[in-house]
């Protein structure tokens, strides 16, 4: 089976981050960028498939500036065996990174497109199901468990119910949720081979794709922040106080 | 340990801050002038270049200019040169200037620039890969590989993956041994590799013992009208007593942006002191609050810097290797400028290896370094402010700086010193007094406008520290906090910590523990300089654990 990963650029999980003193957007300039970390955990299921035999070739991609060559070489020393970099210096929003990728798969022939279930920076969880759509490929969302079986996966999805247990065929999209693995700490070894591993630049113009933004942000704004906590000496004062707070107890037995 | 895997480079640079990334830079520049082929490995235990590089900083470019001579076609991150220099005293409700036309030459910022140190780390290593070094981000070397004839052979990177008790997790990755011709050590101030090779080679043996600073540091989104691009401010006095050494620093840098920051010398004797709220308190002088008004923290951090200057400087060359930088310690205490010393000092000391190279050499001492590296720009640096630091120390900040203009005066004019060349005669963490004979200090409450607590400080410096690592504070024995600090010195290490990772905490029955909070070090070193006992080894985390700064 030959899956393809996208993987995003985005800012850091780490780092506290700051709207821009014009509201224009959230400050990118001089901030650390990371990979977003639901692909990373894409990477690393995909890694284990390789491991394990059902998965013979790894690809990544990743649509974005140039600097998205470290998101990919991250993901070389994680496991992957070859990375492409769409470039493109423009916000590209969900809908276009799905057209981007339908012609990537159209080219690369993966039997499995695995995503992260969202990216972190937008948390917008519209590119997988869009290129589902787009390729007409059955897809499994926040899958907590992907097993191979022949032709086809049994996935088992987070759902707001409960579980699911789905199966698809091949080829299928798939994406993950933060209880399908934990990704590994990357090796200085494993760095030092992701530098021979093959990276190849396009250009995101040159895909024939309307990469055009439908979509205007207004603007963006800091949450309100939060009132402080406060600390009660007993049981009886945390009721009292629960209470008193906008019904939180309401329709409690009397 | 057998499972590690092993690589054999020419040479492995422990630190991709300016000492590490400049000697790598010249030593590929002096190979492909010569033509040999040397390969080159930075260890950074940063997650990226410059996440954990804290300066001020007003940086001269002399170091630059001999580096890479283009660097402003190349756009290097210097693009706000200093305006206005202004040097000035606190008083707790007053400021005064000093006379521009009384300071000594070296005090002017005249054509230097205000700029942030990690962010030129960051340029500097894209010119080092451009080279061909291999520059290695989250990979903190823990040990240095050591032979049977005592010559070092390279290092080692730490393990990953190790649970709170050192236990094999499932994510457990072994590290890996670099094995090197030379090895160079450029891992800054209080570097915990420096400290062992220093300690094993006795490299100190004709050195004063090394001085520290800690400064404390802040970014300011502040209002337009109250900014002025390029302009500088350095400040004596208030908060500290006159005994007490150190000064703050209010850097104009661009986009509305202003750095303020402030040193503690770490020769500070009241154990109840807080660097830390020293800092916070220097925020409310009425100039400070003029400035600050209206405008928004948006980074915090902390780092301590070298003071010793000239006499502490140490032998630089040990078998297999050097120090390189603050690791050494080359900086320009009046000045506070370090950054500039560190980019000569990795240059002289990779020309000396250049040459060993080329030779076939390898795994031996270079003779002589440390004449050889501190001669010329770096003596002319250090050597005549070689006093400073001592002045200060015997006699108070206000008579110390006088007699310092005094002393550069006399240099600068008639090439003499009065005082020959001072002495350190203490360690820092030989200086504090005992609690009971010192005075308590009671800190304003932070207002959370202008001054704020340690927890929302570290905040800001992003930190993403794995808690489940083992502790990489070591304590060489346990009991001596509670048993040992806390009478004598009132567990000065909740003081002088500026991330709050050290606490005293009592149970139900009012018995003292020790707690320490790993994951709030922003990998500043104080407790290793500070701590009274020296019984606090500051040992690297898990590679890419820590700070992540931008712009700082
Ligand atoms: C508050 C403050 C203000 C200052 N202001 C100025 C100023 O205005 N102008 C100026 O010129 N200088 C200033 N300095 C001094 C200047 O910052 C230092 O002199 C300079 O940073 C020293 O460079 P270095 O390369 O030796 O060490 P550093 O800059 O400290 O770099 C060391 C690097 O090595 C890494 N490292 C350490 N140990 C290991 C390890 N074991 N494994 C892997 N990596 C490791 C660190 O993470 C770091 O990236 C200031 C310093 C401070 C603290
Ligand atoms: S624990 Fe030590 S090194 Fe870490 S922040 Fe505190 S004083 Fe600095």
């Amino acid at each position: 089976m030959k899956i393809l990963v996208p993987v995003k650029r985005v800012v850091d999980h780490k780092v506290n981050v700051r709207v821009r003193a014009d509201g224009s957007g959230v400050e990118t300039g001089n901030v650390k960028m990371s990979m977003n970390p639901f692909d990373e955990i894409a990477v690393e299921e995909a890694v284990r498939m390789r491991e394990a035999g059902t998965c013979d070739e790894l690809v990544v991609v990743s649509i974005g500036p140039k600097q998205a060559e470290d998101t990919l070489r991250t993901a070389l020393a994680l496991g992957a065996d070859k990375a492409i970099l769409i470039e493109s210096d423009e916000r590209v929003e969900p809908l276009a990174v799905a057209k981007l990728l339908k012609e990537l798969a159209a080219r690369e022939a993966p039997d499995l497109v695995l995503l992260g279930k969202q990216a972190i920076d937008d948390d917008a969880a519209q590119t997988g199901p869009m290129l589902s759509a787009l390729l007409d490929w059955p897809i499994s969302s926040f899958a907590a468990k992907i097993e191979a079986k022949d032709d086809a996966l049994e996935v088992i999805e987070e759902a707001d119910n409960g579980r699911e247990v789905v199966t698809l065929p091949l080829p299928a999209i798939v994406t993950v949720d933060l209880q399908l693995n934990q990704p590994r700490n990357v090796s200085l070894p494993s760095v030092i081979k992701a530098k021979q591993k093959p990276l190849e630049r396009l250009a995101a113009a040159d895909f024939g794709v309307d990469l055009a933004p439908r979509l205007e942000i207004l603007a963006t704004r800091a949450p309100d922040p939060r009132p402080e906590g406060k600390r009660v000496g007993s049981v009886d004062e945390l009721l009292a106080a629960l209470r008193s707070h906008a019904g939180l107890l309401e329709g409690e037995a009397r | 340990m057998a499972d590690r895997e092993s690589m054999q480079v020419d040479v492995v640079v422990v630190g991709a801050g300016p000492a590490g990334l400049s000697a790598a830079i010249r030593l590929k520049q002096n190979a492909l002038k010569s033509g040999n082929d040397v390969s080159i490995v930075v260890l950074e235990k940063a997650a990226e270049i410059g996440g954990h590089i804290l300066s001020g900083a007003v940086i001269d470019p002399v170091g630059l200019n001999e580096l890479v001579p283009d660097w402003q076609q190349k756009g290097a991150p210097l693009a706000t040169q200093v305006t206005s220099d202004r040097f000035r005293y606190f008083t707790s409700s007053r400021a005064f200037d000093f006379p521009t036309p009384l300071l000594p030459k070296l005090f002017s910022n005249h054509g230097c620039y205000i700029a942030s140190l990690g962010d030129l780390c960051r340029w500097l290593g894209d010119e080092a890969e451009a080279l061909g070094v291999d520059v290695f981000p989250g990979f903190a070397a823990t040990e240095l590989l050591v032979d049977d004839m005592n010559v070092v052979k390279g290092v080692v990177t730490g393990d990953m993956g190790r649970d709170r008790n050192g236990e094999e997790t499932s994510g457990f990755t072994p590290g890996m041994e670099l094995h090197a011709r030379y090895t160079l050590i450029a891992e800054g101030a209080r570097g915990s590799l420096a400290k062992k090779a220093i300690a094993r080679y006795r490299l100190d043996r004709e050195a004063d013992p090394q001085k520290f600073g800690l400064g404390i540091k802040e970014i300011w989104q502040v209002a337009p009208e109250n900014h002025r691009e390029g302009h500088v401010e350095h400040i004596l006095g208030w908060p500290l007593d006159d005994a007490t050494g150190g000064g703050g620093f209010v850097y104009h840098a661009a986009g509305n942006q202003v750095i303020v920051g402030h040193v503690t010398h770490l020769n500070y004797t009241n154990p109840h002191l807080s660097p830390f709220d020293e800092f916070q308190r220097f925020k409310t002088h009425p100039e400070m609050r003029k400035l600050l008004e209206g405008g928004q923290r948006i980074a915090f951090g902390a780092r301590a810097m070298t003071s010793g200057g000239w006499q502490s400087v140490p032998e630089l060359a040990f078998p297999g290797g050097a120090l390189i930088g603050c690791s050494a310690g080359f900086m320009n205490l009046p000045r506070i400028k370090g950054s500039h010393t560190a980019i000569l000092s990795g240059m002289r000391t990779a020309d000396l290896f250049s040459a060993a190279l080329l030779d076939g050499r390898g795994n031996d001492v270079i003779e002589d370094a440390k004449n050889k590296v501190l001669a010329g720009a770096l003596h002319d640096e250090l050597h005549p402010v070689r006093n400073a630091k001592p002045l200060l120390s015997s006699f108070g900040t206000i008579a110390g700086t006088v007699l310092t203009g005094i002393d550069l005066w006399l240099q600068q004019l008639l090439k003499f010193s009065p005082f020959g060349t001072m002495h350190h005669k203490h360690a820092d963490n030989d200086t504090l007094h005992l609690a009971r004979n010192s005075t308590e200090i009671l800190y304003p409450k932070p207002d959370g406008v202008l001054t704020f607590d340690r927890a929302s400080s570290v905040y800001l410096a992003n930190i993403g520290h794995d808690e489940n690592q083992p502790v990489h504070l070591k304590l060489a024995d346990a009991s001596v906090p509670i048993r040992h600090n806390l009478p004598q010195y009132d567990e000065p290490a909740r003081f002088y910590c500026p991330a709050g990772v050290y606490e005293v905490v009592k149970d139900a029955s009012g018995m003292p523990s020790f707690r320490i909070n790993a994951a709030n070090c922003v990998h500043c070193k104080t407790c290793d300089i500070k701590d009274p006992a020296q019984n606090i080894t500051w040992t690297p985390p898990e590679g890419g654990s820590g700070p992540n700064y931008r712009g700082m």
